[in-house]
């Protein structure tokens, strides 16, 4: 293997006879909870779609078979499932709209490719428009820039319009409605984490790094997923965030209310309770005084913040009339290091050889720094800073061409683990060309779901589960403490 | 889906948490167990139990972390770590020991 081999392309393989779905709410069968007169709602539901949404009705328009898509998603390339090419995927919808929404697909419906909108086909809208995670590779070859994940929110949204509701994905918004995150932690679990956050980082080091929650008056709102606070490897990421921090005496917060980055409103294309979910973001703000607001390590709550935020809570780049500043954890250290302030020692880090996985909402969904590529220089400038081994994968799987971690846009859950092992797979071989090539040892990610992911993954490829880190994590490491504070 | 266990009905989601946690009992979990061919030794009841005096305080299971942490109070140093937590439940803290201990399963970006 070279790490600039080409990819293999799967054969195609026949159509499973129940293509694998996620769980449902409270029900087994996606259609069991359908509403009764679902097809005039979905029908309704997509005229409201394409009318509010104009670059769906364009996406839907123009696409004209060329093929440049095909081989480019990770789920068609892990499992061969025709229905996995974004152009088929794509055509679920596009046949509906054609037949109920375009004059020719009224009229000669099987001219234009238009399809009644059957309960079958329903079933299939409920499969894969939940083996699509919302990525967006497939866009950046498509010669029109036709991009699946809003044609996957829109099929999302219609399905959840007429009561197929996902369970995964709606138990988590449940839980941000009633609890402020993702995990549904209360406040006091969250100063309890922290305040043993406090104690480890103590006995490991010996300094007393703090972890300062609900801090009115502090410079900073640090905004993370969650799972900053539940899981692994991504608590090492919000350790390693604290001690920058530390070393640079900035006076920063966590917040109960605003304890979550995440958006997963954005993945069903709700915009109603993506709003509402931002609105915490702001709240927080005006109530902690904070000058700027710090988005973690999420990969799709940075998409929101930089993408969807200025629409919903304003413009992010000014301080004045309220606003705040809003910066990825990324541009806020690399700043640092460009400055030449942060202190770091690679030699903690001498034994290991390091990987980037450019996490795909971050790398084709958002921007960071001024200059067009600084979304992937400086988390790669970083890792560079605290490790002097670092390797890229293959030119083909890595920043705007990067490949999904097989579990994002909301495919996180355990039913669906053959889908996200297989669509694991194109990162796994660029992954392990350069553990065959260079040594590789650890694959740094900027996404609570990449982590999560590949943590559940990596084992299945014979691969350790510890070998994906968070990047604040190798930063944060090589982070020279001072003892004095 | 359901856990049929002495002449009681308990409903359960689809992957064998308990709907209603107020319905736990020590033979349950055990009746869990054994169905998946485990036999909760001491060492799982401590797992167990610090997952529910958490859960009773906090309403969600510990992070790891935590829960390690409190196990290395009550078992010793050398059983506070993750691989031995995986020696107990091989399946997992979230996926196996929650579910014995009757807890929802967490869910989120994790």
């Amino acid at each position: 293997m070279s790490a600039t081999r080409k990819l293999d392309i799967p054969k195609i393989r026949q159509r499973d006879e129940a293509a694998k779905k996620p769980y449902f709410r409270s029900q087994d069968d996606a259609t069991s909870q359908l509403i009764d007169d679902w097809q005039t709602v979905a029908v309704q539901k997509l005229g409201e779609e394409i009318r509010s949404n104009r670059a769906l009705r364009v996406f839907l328009d123009s696409c004209v078979k060329c093929g440049a898509c095909t081989d480019k998603c990770h789920y068609f390339l892990g499992d061969g499932d025709p229905l996995n090419m974004p152009v088929a995927r794509q055509d679920l919808i596009r046949g509906v709209y054609r037949r109920y929404h375009t004059l020719a697909g009224r009229l000669f419906p099987k001219l234009v490719g238009a399809r009644e909108f059957t309960e079958p086909l329903l079933q299939d809208w409920s499969a894969y428009y939940y083996q699509c995670s919302e990525c967006r590779r497939c866009a950046v070859f498509c010669p029109f820039g036709i991009d699946t994940a809003e044609i996957t929110m829109a099929g999302r949204s219609i399905l959840d319009a007429v009561g197929v509701k996902q369970n995964y994905i709606h138990t988590v918004l449940d839980n941000v409605e009633r609890v402020g995150n993702n995990l549904g932690m209360i406040g006091p679990a969250i100063a309890d984490t922290l305040a043993g956050l406090e104690e480890d980082v103590f006995d490991e080091t010996g300094v007393n790094v703090r972890f300062p929650l609900d801090d009115a008056g502090a410079d900073v709102l640090l905004l993370v997923p969650s799972a900053d606070f539940f899981a692994e490897p991504h608590v090492d990421g919000l350790i390693g965030c604290a001690k920058i921090f530390h070393q640079q005496g900035i006076r920063w917060t966590l917040s109960t209310t605003a304890s979550e980055a995440a958006n997963f409103a954005l993945f069903v294309g709700d915009e109603e309770k993506m709003q509402t979910i931002a609105d915490r973001v702001s709240a927080a703000v005006r109530e902690l005084g904070v000058k700027q607001v710090v988005v973690g390590e999420c990969g799709h709550a940075w998409r929101v913040a930089s993408s969807y935020w200025p629409g919903l809570i304003g413009d992010g780049t000014s301080t004045d009339a309220g606003g705040f500043d809003t910066r990825h954890i990324c541009e806020f250290t690399h700043e640092l290091f460009r400055k030449g302030a942060l202190r770091l020692d690679q030699t903690v880090h001498s034994d290991k050889v390091i990987t980037f996985h450019d996490s795909c909402n971050v790398a084709r969904g958002s921007r960071m720094g001024k200059q067009p590529r600084d979304i992937y220089r400086m988390p790669r400038e970083l890792l560079r800073a605290a490790c002097e081994n670092f390797v890229d994968m293959a030119p083909d799987t890595i920043c705007e061409y990067t490949f999904c971690c097989g579990g994002g846009g909301g495919l996180l859950t355990d039913e669906l683990m053959d889908v996200r092992v297989s669509g694991a797979s194109p990162r796994v071989n660029a992954l392990e060309a350069v553990i065959a090539n260079h040594g590789v040892t650890h694959m740094a990610a900027i996404c609570a779901i990449c982590k999560s992911q590949f943590r559940s993954v990596l084992p299945h490829y014979g691969l350790g589960m510890d070998m994906i880190v968070s990047l604040h994590q190798i930063v944060g490491d090589a982070v020279v403490l001072n003892r004095q504070m | 889906m359901v856990i049929e266990f002495k002449g009681r009905v308990y409903q359960t989601d689809a992957e064998g948490f308990l709907v209603n946690p107020d319905e736990w009992s020590e033979e349950l979990a055990e009746k869990m167990a054994a169905d998946d061919d485990c036999e909760l030794g001491a060492d799982h009841w401590v797992a167990i139990n610090i997952l529910r005096d958490y859960y009773a305080q906090y309403a969600i299971a510990p992070p790891i972390r935590i829960l390690i942490r409190h196990m290395g109070k009550q078992l010793g140093r050398e059983k506070a770590n993750s691989p031995y937590l995986y020696e107990l439940f091989p399946f997992g803290p979230a996926k196996q020991a929650c579910r014995y201990a009757g807890l929802p399963k967490p869910t989120g970006c994790i």
